[in-house]
């Protein structure tokens, strides 16, 4: 039986049954741009970046499942432009402040805008006011970095079975809560060894007296871009 | 200690002569002039136009971002931010001593810091004053005239500047705005190489910081009527000094003399600095006036940075330097030296006493080391100071038991000369503008006395919410029709 491929970007891409695009493109080492999307968890489709065109119509790649010869175009002007927007739009609708935020050089935000080459941030700033949480011992919550990801969301309730993050309100209200009555991490099982402590790829969920101890330099996107190795946070 | 020429007793109807903005200068001020018929000067204020808000909004951020996030205050001297901040954030985590590499490291990139800060302020933003006279051709009064009259100079203080930015990226990580300073340490050493590179080229600093320092001495034997009384004022001074009475722009205990030289104060630590100083508001600028609480408002204000710092110690721990401190102190004959233009003379000290002490540095293994952070007993409060290129610098903060920040003062180097450059600027304009016709040549005297200071303006207005406002609607004639005035408590009369 003869291999199952579809090309990408003019490049032929061999694929197994029930491989999404993404899947397909990571096992190829061929690097579609994404936030939302963790090898590990099932697939969420909110962050958008992923986004191709199969066929002529528009995919987010890790849900689209791969179809036998069909045309997959990722790294395209029209695609890469639509991005730089989304990832504009992500970093006007928080406070991200690179130049003093400990997770520089380590934000797969950060290091996803630089692949893409934004160069600003293009739409005004919202300058949301959101207050920190730093009610537990060992972990700092800073929601002012969320991107609404939901992968600590689907970590916690999929693989540490707690539910500890949640979202609430809907549309641009949308926002990060934590499960607890008083609204308090402190108040919630969440534990330094939870997978939902590992998969924040921005600056929301900290560890503790930690910041600034790598030096610039030897940070994880200092060595090599966000293209090559896109999950290098979470491994 | 004059306050006269800060408020004409009657305003209205004098004319008003703006030097907006200062240039040559760090940030951005204003200095205003008001002028009577016969051009007698009635009132002179340098004015700080800009504002920043870092005290409060470093506010309810976690301890650890606090030294990263308010070096961004400057972009000049960043490094001063960092380490006044990251000493007080060191007895935050109990780290009273920090290990031999740490300090040493700190000491380095801070010692690279004085070194481009210095020859950034001598060789590019004062030497074409100096060089060329302070009302000579504007079009030429800039360095691109002096790299074009006097190439040498002008490559020296380039390559100086860029020695000492070299030094902090190989300490911090970034030329600037690095994250090399943490509580508690220092998050690298210095690699082999790095070390090799620098070596490779400090002799040479070391040379020319010596000559820089001949070059502004000659400046003065030439024409000592000019730098000796230029814009002079009687004044206290303070600074830290080392254990032993010696200079140290890291770390020490505050000492404060009068304008006679006498001792006011030795041996303070400054974790008390708010039992010594207290700071006065004023309606017209966004910059607050320290004073001496032993003294009181009219008294107390005093005077830092290398100017104090030369003459507040009793020695220099490096050979050429110390040479040249005796030089300085010989110069005046045991009084003090009151003149604005002599802080050029005492910040080329301090440049030759930095690239001495980096290359002793330099020279020491401990800067290789690989223990690089200590930690101790938890504390809520720590204040962190510093004598940064243009004075002493206090960070005071406040941290709760959840590890985020409840209260932020910073009292930085260039509020500490406030009332010295306003007195500054008054006695240029007493005896070189008043009853005169104004020229751009006469407004630039004025200018020169305040770069003299070195000030950093951007750094030294930070404050959120004291700020009190007064605005007053003038008629025609410039008499007041109403008046309406904002307190530092924000009532309104």
């Amino acid at each position: 039986m003869s291999e199952k491929t579809f090309v990408l970007d003019g490049k032929t891409i061999p694929y197994a049954e029930g491989q999404t695009i993404m899947q397909a493109a990571m096992a190829a080492g061929v690097y579609i741009p994404r936030l939302c999307y963790h090898p590990e968890f099932k697939p969420h489709g909110s962050c958008k970046l992923c986004t191709v065109k199969s066929n002529g119509r528009q995919a987010a790649s890790c849900t689209q499942l791969a179809q036998s010869a069909a045309v997959v175009e990722s790294d395209t002007q029209e695609l890469n432009d639509e991005r730089r927007a989304l990832l504009q739009m992500l970093f006007v609708e928080g406070n991200h402040f690179c130049p003093s935020c400990e997770q520089s050089g380590n934000c797969q935000l950060q290091a996803t805008a630089y692949a893409l080459n934004v160069m600003s941030t293009h739409y005004d700033h919202f300058f949301p006011d959101r207050p920190l949480d730093a009610s537990h011992p060992e972990y700092l919550l800073d929601f002012n970095r969320c991107i609404l990801c939901s992968l600590c969301i689907r970590a916690s309730r999929d693989v540490d079975g707690k539910n500890v993050f949640g979202l609430a309100g809907r549309g641009i209200k949308s926002h990060l809560i934590v499960n607890a009555q008083s609204g308090a991490l402190a108040d919630t099982d969440f534990a330094g060894d939870d997978k939902a402590a590992q998969v924040c790829p921005v600056g929301v969920i900290l560890k503790k007296r930690r910041g600034f101890a790598v030096p610039i330099g030897q940070r994880t996107y200092d060595l090599k871009p966000i293209s090559a190795m896109p999950d290098a946070k979470e491994s | 200690m004059s306050n006269s020429l800060e408020t004409a007793s009657h305003p209205e109807n004098l004319r008003r002569v703006a030097i907006d903005p200062v240039s040559r200068v760090e940030g951005h001020g204003k200095v205003t002039i008001l002028l009577d018929a016969q051009n007698k000067v009635q009132q002179v204020r340098l004015h700080i136009v800009e504002f920043r808000g870092f005290e409060k909004f470093i506010q309810g951020r976690p301890y650890w971002e606090v030294p990263v996030m308010v070096q961004r205050l400057c972009g000049i001297c960043p490094v001063s931010h960092n380490l006044a901040s990251s000493k007080a954030m060191d007895l935050i985590v109990g780290a009273k001593h920090l290990t031999p590499t740490a300090e040493k490291i700190r000491r380095l990139m801070h010692y690279g810091q004085i070194l481009q800060s210095h020859a950034l302020h001598f060789f590019h933003l004062c030497s074409p004053d100096l060089l060329f006279g302070f009302d000579s051709d504007i079009a030429k009064r800039n360095i691109v005239g002096v790299a074009a009259k006097y190439p040498d100079t002008a490559r020296r203080g380039v390559l100086l500047r860029k020695f000492g930015q070299e030094v902090i990226r190989h300490t911090a990580g970034k030329r600037i705005h690095g994250t090399g300073s943490i509580p508690g340490g220092v998050n690298k050493a210095l690699t082999l190489a790095e070390r090799d590179e620098l070596l490779a080229d400090i002799y040479q600093m070391v040379e020319w910081s010596r000559d820089a320092v001949h070059l502004i001495k000659e400046m003065h034997s030439q024409n000592p009527a000019l730098y000796n009384s230029f814009g002079a004022f009687r004044a206290n001074l303070m600074s830290i000094v080392g254990n032993n009475g010696e200079l140290d722009l890291y770390h020490g205990a505050l000492r404060g003399r009068d304008a006679n030289g006498a001792v006011l104060f030795d041996g303070v630590d400054y974790q008390n600095y708010s039992g010594l100083i207290e700071e006065e508001v004023k309606p017209w600028t966004y910059m607050k006036f320290p004073y001496l609480k032993a003294l009181g408002q009219d008294l107390g204000w005093y005077r830092v940075g290398p100017l104090s710092r030369i003459q507040n110690c009793d020695s220099i721990a490096t050979p050429l330097a110390e040479m040249e401190r005796r030089e300085f102190v010989a110069y005046s004959a045991g009084s003090l030296m009151h003149a604005p233009l002599a802080y050029h003379w005492a910040r080329m000290i301090e440049m030759l006493f930095a690239a001495e002490m980096i290359k002793d540095l330099l020279h020491d293994d401990a800067i290789l080391g690989h223990e690089l952070v200590a930690t101790g007993e938890r504390a809520l409060e720590g204040v962190g100071c510093i004598e940064a290129p243009r004075g002493t610098l206090i960070h005071h903060y406040r941290v709760d038991e959840n590890d985020l920040v409840t209260m932020c003062n910073l009292i930085v180097s260039t509020t500490h000369n406030n009332q010295a450059m306003n007195e500054a600027v008054r006695q240029v304009a007493r005896y070189y503008l008043s009853g005169h016709e104004i020229t751009e040549g006469l407004l630039n005297h004025i200018e020169v006395a305040i770069r003299a200071f070195d000030p950093c303006l951007s750094c030294a207005t930070h404050a959120l919410g004291k700020m009190p406002l007064q605005v007053e609607l003038l008629d025609s004639e410039g008499s007041t029709l109403s008046t309406l005035t904002r307190s530092s408590e924000g009532d309104l009369s």
